[in-house]
């Protein structure tokens, strides 16, 4: 049996709207792929709007770092550059004309290419864009030697996907993804399951070594997955893939060619019928939620989870990264003494509030703040949440005043904005860490390079 | 309540920038937020929020000293009709320290929480509800005949000079309620101790001391345990009784907005302090404060009050897990060391977390220190 690690600090946000049960398969036209859910990228366009691109075709890539390239989902037409201040590049969009062409690569198995022609092949089709690394979280650059290379095959987040769910019936395509994986590194694939998994695909995957993690959000996060098993010190890089994107990198060695589907979860209080959908990637979003919105009020639609997800339009895009929609509603309401009365709609971490009497109830959140910001008073309250041996509070500090020495020394190599998040949740002064943490990110990374 | 937002919003675009009245933008932010949670909604990071914000939080600290103040209030007439012996009921009592305390309260949060809205409307941010606490706090640690007047400026100082110079609640070195203390203790020490101060209009005879008087005089405390626990003896309005306070505690540490780890320190610090102190009683039999049991210790005086609402203030204290225990445990330590072994004042948690106050940061240096070590020696033997 594989090793266990229990995580014992972190909390579990019950909300109404988990994803139920079947797939359905949604044949949908209208795709589009945004610079913005990269970090650092500097995008910059190889096709012209009414040019053909094929599936796999490269749409941008990165002026920086040439070898990152993002691939079209679809084969198609570029009908639109969306652009927003300073005419930033928002949203290229693609209409599927129906006859999937696609760029084809070589078939091969995995384990007997080289390192180097794995490589070659995934900058080619753009799929190296699927390995991220830490620290910083950004695309991984192939000349780098990572000491390791993760997979958290599953989501601890609140209503997040079923990883057994959106994978079943890939064993093929995940084993070979894994062997390209390891082709990358001198190190492991670390392959870290929930141990309450039963998919076989997990469990029996080969080449990986796999650990089982027991315990609340953010169990599920590879970040702290790898503080656990390998922690980042200075110096150090690790590599993460998503399962559903090993799939991907399987695939474009199995098939020769990038098979853009991604099963996603449709969840949220506000969704009528929550359910899982197979789409591709950067599908979007409007014929998903068809009939879905069971309500006239204001809604937040957004692409991911609701602690680290980003906020879209009813007639936006799911981001690239992400295999859930979430649909809550909109908080713009008063609440009469709101801060004081007790109310059975909302939900708190904390004792001073009734919510820890009804553990299991599944509430419908919605986007008010319940309060407004302030300095850092309370303090051993985000620790509770927060499964690393890092200082939350002097951390979060440090990124405040610009002390690059003291971030280093306070471990933020081994953060992602995501692994603050539930520190962000139970915060009484409201404090916007997960902007904090990324900020600090990118002034280490600009730093650094 | 729809009464309520249609006036607060059609006062709003008079005080907003540019209105008529945009000088008291911060006041009417106060206000309205008072009664209402605002509409706002998140835009960055987690779409998602606790349902408790500060003011609840903060709220809860001063209805953990409400058992305090209530029986305060009882005692003030208690202690009054006593010295006078006259003997009165329970609400004759409680109702001539209601009209004794009131004042005291309403200069305590009006000189304190104007001069915290200034400061948020100067600096554009919205008004911090710490002083909710600090402003019932220092009630609650003065004798009941402290003049008003002596009260404002104490007040006045202490927020300014505790708290807004270094930029408002989260920010402050020391607690502002305590600072107010120890500014009334060193500016004006006729209104703050001797024998007269701690009785209402006390008759002349009446002796008035506090049992920490008395010991430091050399006699005994003159209270059985029972008396300690209750607390029907002169002292500051909120400090006297030990079961008013333990309601609070365990309203505090229920709730988790009181730190239990800095509690118990305190608590452990101060008890083995008596105990080292007591164990010298056999050679000074003259020293009354000497002989007096490590428990009781822990009853008597501010020693209670200090370790449940004072030390354990989040923003004063030490901010890592470690660095409380350290923290709170020489609090305790040191209030009892002061009060028994200096020869001037009879009580020391006042010093004593004042002190553990300032050296707090120096605590949590070090074991920010040792974390930061812990990384760099991880690395070194990954390597």
């Amino acid at each position: 049996m594989s090793k266990q690690i229990n995580i014992k600090r972190g909390y579990d946000i019950k909300l109404k709207g988990k994803a139920q049960g079947t797939v359905q398969e949604l044949s949908l036209s209208t795709y589009a792929l945004k610079p913005t859910d990269f970090h650092g990228m500097f995008p910059k366009l190889s096709v012209r709007v009414g040019e053909k691109v094929k599936r796999g075709t490269t749409v941008f890539f990165n002026k920086n770092r040439d070898y990152i390239k993002i691939p079209s989902p679809v084969s198609g037409t570029i009908t639109e550059v969306v652009r927003g201040a300073k005419r930033k590049m928002l949203e290229i969009r693609i209409e599927a004309d129906g006859s999937d062409e696609f760029v084809a690569f070589e078939k091969a198995n995995p384990s007997s290419l080289s390192q180097e022609k794995i490589i070659d092949q995934l900058i080619a089709s753009g799929l190296w864009s699927l390995i991220r690394q830490r620290p910083y979280n950004v695309i991984a650059d192939p000349k780098d030697q990572p000491k390791a290379v993760f997979i958290s095959g599953f989501d601890s987040a609140p209503l997040a996907a079923n990883v057994d769910l959106v994978i079943k019936g890939q064993e093929a395509a995940f084993q070979a993804g894994i062997d390209a994986l390891a082709k990358l590194t001198v190190g492991k694939v670390h392959l870290n399951v929930c141990s309450e998994t039963k998919s076989a695909m997990l469990l029996q995957a080969k080449g990986a070594e796999i650990t089982s993690f027991k315990g609340p959000h953010p169990a599920g996060n590879v970040g702290i997955q790898i503080h656990h098993i390998s922690p980042i010190n200075k110096g150090d890089i690790v590599w993460t893939v998503q399962p559903q994107d090993v799939i991907t990198i399987g695939n474009l060695f199995i098939l020769g060619q990038y098979n853009s589907e991604l099963t996603i979860a449709l969840t949220g209080s506000e969704v009528s019928k929550p359910q899982y959908f197979k789409i591709h990637r950067g599908a979007h979003i409007a014929k998903i939620l068809e009939n879905q919105i069971q309500t006239k009020e204001d809604v937040r639609i957004i692409s991911g989870n609701v602690l680290t997800g980003t906020r879209i339009e009813r007639n936006g895009f799911l981001s690239y990264y992400h295999n859930m929609l979430s649909v809550i509603p909109e908080g713009n309401t008063y609440s009469f003494f709101g801060w004081l009365v007790p109310s059975p709609a909302k939900h708190s971490f904390y004792r001073t509030a009734f919510s820890w009497l009804s553990p299991n109830k599944e509430y419908a959140l919605n986007t008010n703040i319940n309060g407004g910001e302030r300095a850092f008073v309370f303090t051993g309250e985000l620790e509770k949440v927060f499964p690393m041996d890092i200082l939350p509070i002097q951390l979060l500090k440090s990124i405040l005043v610009n002390d690059i020495d003291q971030m280093e020394q306070l471990g933020i190599y081994e953060l992602d904005e995501e692994d603050i998040a539930l520190c962000e949740y139970i915060s009484t002064s409201k404090i916007n860490m997960q902007e904090i943490i990324r900020n600090g990110l990118n002034m280490m990374h600009k730093e650094m390079s | 309540m729809k009464l309520i937002r249609n006036i607060l919003d059609t006062i709003k675009p008079h005080v907003q920038k540019g209105g008529k009245f945009q000088a008291f933008h911060s006041m009417y932010d106060a206000v309205d937020t008072l009664f209402f949670v605002p509409n706002h909604v998140t835009t960055s990071g987690s779409h998602i929020r606790d349902g408790v914000d500060m003011k609840r939080s903060m709220f809860v600290v001063v209805i953990a000293m409400v058992p305090a103040l209530l029986f305060g209030m009882w005692n003030v007439g208690y202690m009054h009709f006593t010295s006078i012996n006259i003997s009165a009921d329970l609400f004759e009592s409680f109702w001539y320290g209601f009209l004794k305390v009131l004042p005291l309260i309403l200069v305590s949060y009006g000189v304190g929480l104007g001069i915290e809205i200034a400061f948020a409307q100067s600096r554009g941010h919205e008004v911090n509800e710490g002083f909710f606490v600090s402003g019932m706090l220092i009630p609650l640690i003065v004798p009941v005949s402290t003049p008003l007047w002596i009260v404002a400026i104490a007040v006045a100082f202490a927020v300014i000079f505790g708290k807004e110079v270094f930029g408002g609640t989260g920010m402050n070195i020391v607690n502002p309620a305590l600072l107010t203390r120890a500014i009334l203790f060193f500016a004006y020490p006729s209104a703050m101790s001797g024998d007269k101060v701690w009785i209402a209009e006390k008759a002349d005879a009446f002796s008035g001391a506090t049992p920490l008087a008395e010991l430091t005089a050399g006699h005994a405390s003159g209270l059985s345990p029972l008396e300690m626990i209750i607390g029907a003896y002169p002292g500051s309005i909120g400090e006297t009784s030990f079961i008013a306070i333990a309601i609070g505690a365990a309203i505090l540490l229920f709730t988790g907005v009181g730190n239990w780890k800095i509690m118990a320190s305190f608590f452990a610090g101060g008890a083995i302090m008596g105990l080292i102190l007591n164990g010298f009683a056999g050679s000074f039999p003259n020293n009354s404060y000497l002989a007096l049991p490590a428990w009781e210790h822990l009853l008597i005086g501010g020693f209670a009050f200090g370790g449940v609402f004072m030390i354990t203030d989040p923003v004063t204290a030490a901010q890592t897990e470690t660095g409380k225990w350290i923290y709170g445990f020489l609090g305790g330590l040191i209030a009892i060391l002061v009060r028994v072994l200096n020869p001037a004042y009879p009580e020391g948690v006042m010093l004593a977390i004042l002190f553990m106050n300032i050296f707090s940061p120096t605590i949590d240096y070090y074991v920010v220190e040792s974390n930061i070590k812990k990384r760099m020696k991880r690395a070194k033997l990954a390597v």
